[in-house]
């Protein structure tokens, strides 16, 4: 299974093992991850599932689309490498894939 | 605003999918009620975040968008003849010594009722603040997340952050009366009508206003006045002088005056239990996602159902006397009447 590691503002590391096929929202909200808030439940609508991808994973997340985009406006300081996680799918090629949370969402 | 309090039977704090329902059950009893809300139209969550979005869960609907569901129920509700108030928040909640609640909304208008029913949903929809530092110290002096009168714009040298249709739409109204007015958006790409988009770009070139790509980092300024942002963009650091900031980043659900009210919570959620959905407060109840209880789901159907059997014990408190015999919509030539079907 593929491992994700999400880094929380303070620091803090989980690795978390991710089933191919869910998104990166998800994973971290099955495993109790704190800093990622996904009002909306994952319908990119709140903005509040927003993380940083780390330089090294960027082309193999692969870039926004138009409304990932459009939603991205609204998030909490946002940067290049932001993305909205609930629009990421996890697969086995994102075996590793290191993130930062923000230092708060919305 | 008015000063004069509106009496009625029920308010219902929120006027989302579940507030809007609640108007149903409560109209089959003969109940009159008054919406309020803080957004400028009914729909709540389902029009605010996602009018167009399928959602799959709605009994009887295999996929209705948001703004369909709102439809539909405003539509149901219509024979019952609901009063709303719209732009407005529920800040004060009180018992009076009669029994009935006095509710002041931030309008200053005042409302008595025998019952409250909360249906705030996640919270009222409050402008997102963005995260500058010390930006809390210029609101309501020199930073506005909305336009009341265009009029107080005049002359101002006004910074305006945004890529949607409020951003866009002010842009184009304000520019006529500020001073200077210069946009800023974190890209080249708008949210926004492109028509809106066209006029603002042709007043750029036009160089009636600025148009900056990038991001505000910082803010100065003194004693509430704001004197100037900075702003991050691809070609470094800009600071733009301004004396008038209004930063368009979208609404957030906030649980706002409803902390205040006694009611007990559990994790900013209202408890209430399960037969009657009334919170510790005889005779303000709570429906919908605001509410909590063993088992609760976040679930417009759980909304709906909780309004079903919030509105039998809001009728033992308006009609007291009068005995409930519970009818059948198909069946009933009295509420078939009221529904104005037959």
């Amino acid at each position: 299974m593929p491992k994700i590691i999400y880094i929380e503002h303070d620091g803090t590391s989980h690795e978390i093992e991710a089933e191919a096929g869910m998104t990166v929202m998800e994973v971290a909200k099955k495993a109790e991850v704190p800093g990622i808030e996904a009002e909306c439940g994952g319908a990119c609508s709140c903005a509040t599932c927003h993380v940083y991808i780390d330089e090294a994973w960027q082309t193999k997340t692969g870039s926004a689309e138009e409304m990932e985009e459009d939603m991205l406006d609204f998030a909490f300081e946002v940067r290049p490498n932001s993305r909205l996680s609930c629009q990421i799918k996890v697969t086995d090629e994102l075996d590793g894939l290191t993130l930062r949370l923000p230092q708060k969402q919305f | 605003m008015s000063n004069t309090p509106i009496e009625t039977d029920v308010v219902i704090v929120g006027a989302g999918p579940c507030g809007l329902f609640a108007v149903f059950e409560l109209g089959l009893l003969d109940i009159k009620a008054h919406l309020i809300d803080i957004l400028d139209r009914p729909g709540g969550q389902c029009t605010e975040l996602y009018p167009e979005k399928p959602i799959y869960d709605i009994p009887g609907f295999p996929v209705i968008s948001g703004q369909e569901l709102t439809d539909n129920l405003m539509n149901q509700i219509k024979p019952f003849d609901p009063e709303f108030h719209f732009n407005q928040r529920v800040d004060e909640l009180k018992k009076l010594d009669d029994g009935r609640f006095h509710i002041k909304t931030d309008d200053n208008q005042e409302f008595i009722a025998k019952v409250i029913v909360v249906a705030a949903g996640g919270g009222s929809f409050t402008p997102k603040r963005p995260p500058l530092p010390g930006i809390e110290a210029f609101e309501g002096t020199s930073v506005h997340y909305s336009v009341r009168r265009m009029s107080d714009f005049e002359g101002k040298d006004l910074l305006i952050v945004g890529g949607g249709d409020s951003a866009l739409d002010w842009t184009l109204n304000l520019a006529p009366l500020a001073n200077s007015l210069t946009l800023v958006h974190r890209r080249d790409k708008f949210r926004a009508a492109t028509d809106s988009v066209n006029k603002m770009l042709a007043l750029r070139d036009e160089g009636k206003i600025n148009f900056i790509l990038g991001q505000m980092t910082a803010l100065k300024g003194e004693n509430g006045q704001l004197e100037e942002v900075t702003i991050s963009g691809p070609e470094g650091d800009q600071d733009i002088k301004c004396n008038c900031l209004l930063p368009f980043f979208g609404l957030t659900m906030k649980l706002g005056p409803v902390a205040n009210w006694g009611l007990n919570l559990h994790e900013n959620l209202i408890k209430v239990d399960t037969e009657k959905f009334e919170t510790n407060e005889k005779g303000i109840f709570a429906v919908g996602d605001i509410n909590h209880y063993d088992g609760k789901l976040k679930l417009i159907l759980s909304g709906f159902h909780e309004a079903a059997l919030m509105a039998q014990q809001a009728n033992a408190y308006i009609y007291p006397d009068r005995k409930v015999i519970f009818q059948y919509t198909t069946s009933s030539s009295s509420l078939q009447k009221k529904l104005g079907v037959k």
